[in-house]
């Protein structure tokens, strides 16, 4: 049994799914932004091995790219969860339904 | 011993995603997210991406996570939440559903496009050749370097402005001159 980069692949789109499951379950904003990271690190093993299989460097480029939109990302994203939830300290994802309908 | 180091760290991985996923407290979650980031640092490593490993490390675990755990410490948004109720009737089932149907997707594309060698690879993606060469032998930070400053180098200064303006954003939509105070009424606080 060799080593080969489908296991990689695979692992890759278990971790995706997961967090896929985890950000439609979750009604806590925290959580639902780290079901978010673990999507975007399922993206970065994918890239880091179709970087690897071709021997290209532009998958490890782009990983870079998608850290560091990542990390802005999070940042706007929890200072706007912030501000909501200074306002309202229990809310959930739920409760912001004041566009709704 | 490859394969080995790729079960411990695949299993991390996965047992991390599925601790974020189902723990109920927002601090457990944020620990099992580390752990997981970790697990796919070691994966960076087998598959020769020291740089990004590092960069993983320090930027993912150490940065990211931080503010998660600050955010929590901040907000005080520690309580537990209740996996059981559904707001929306059969909405977790149906999810559950759709990741599976989702990995098999993947799954399917992966595996009947070729068997999942690097043919397989070659008809999943449709790339034939490589666009810009990795040396094995060069180290990864030297390369990744020339790469941003040289062909990304479009890429990179936007990235530059996209930090400036999500920190200048972060401040802005924090910034409590005016003094909220905690309501509870739904709706009141779109006044």
């Amino acid at each position: 049994m060799e080593l080969t980069e489908t296991w990689f692949l695979v692992l890759s789109a278990a971790l995706f799914c997961i967090g896929l499951v985890g950000l439609l379950i979750r009604s806590n904003p925290l959580v639902m932004f780290m079901c978010v990271e673990l999507m975007l690190n399922a993206v970065n093993i994918t890239f880091v091995t179709f970087s690897s299989v071709y021997g290209d460097l532009v998958g490890r480029t782009a990983v870079f790219f998608v850290l560091v939109v990542a990390a802005a990302e999070v940042v706007v994203g929890l200072s706007i969860v912030v501000a909501l939830l200074r306002v309202r300290p229990t809310a959930t994802a739920d409760d912001f339904n004041v566009l709704k309908g | 011993m490859e394969i080995l180091v790729f079960i411990v760290a695949g299993a991390i991985v996965l047992g991390g995603a599925l601790g974020v996923v189902f723990n109920t407290k927002p601090v457990h979650a944020a620990l099992s997210l580390v752990a997981s980031l970790f697990g796919v640092a070691v994966l960076f490593i087998a598959q020769e991406a020291h740089f990004l490993a590092l960069v993983q490390v320090v930027v993912y675990a150490g940065a990211i996570v931080v503010l998660f755990l600050f955010v929590i410490m901040l907000l005080g948004v520690d309580s537990t939440e209740d996996l059981k109720v559904e707001p929306l009737m059969g909405q977790k089932p149906v999810a559950v559903v759709v990741g599976v149907a989702m990995f098999a997707l993947i799954l399917g594309g992966l595996f009947l496009s070729g068997k999942g060698g690097p043919e397989g690879a070659v008809a999943l993606t449709g790339v034939e050749q490589r666009t810009v060469a990795y040396e094995e032998a060069q180290p990864e930070v030297d390369q990744l370097g020339l790469d941003l400053f040289g062909r990304s180098v479009l890429a990179f200064e936007a990235t530059a402005l996209l930090l400036t303006i999500a920190t200048v954003g972060a401040v802005v939509l924090v910034n409590n001159r005016g003094g909220t105070r905690p309501v509870d009424e739904p709706g009141e606080a779109a006044r």
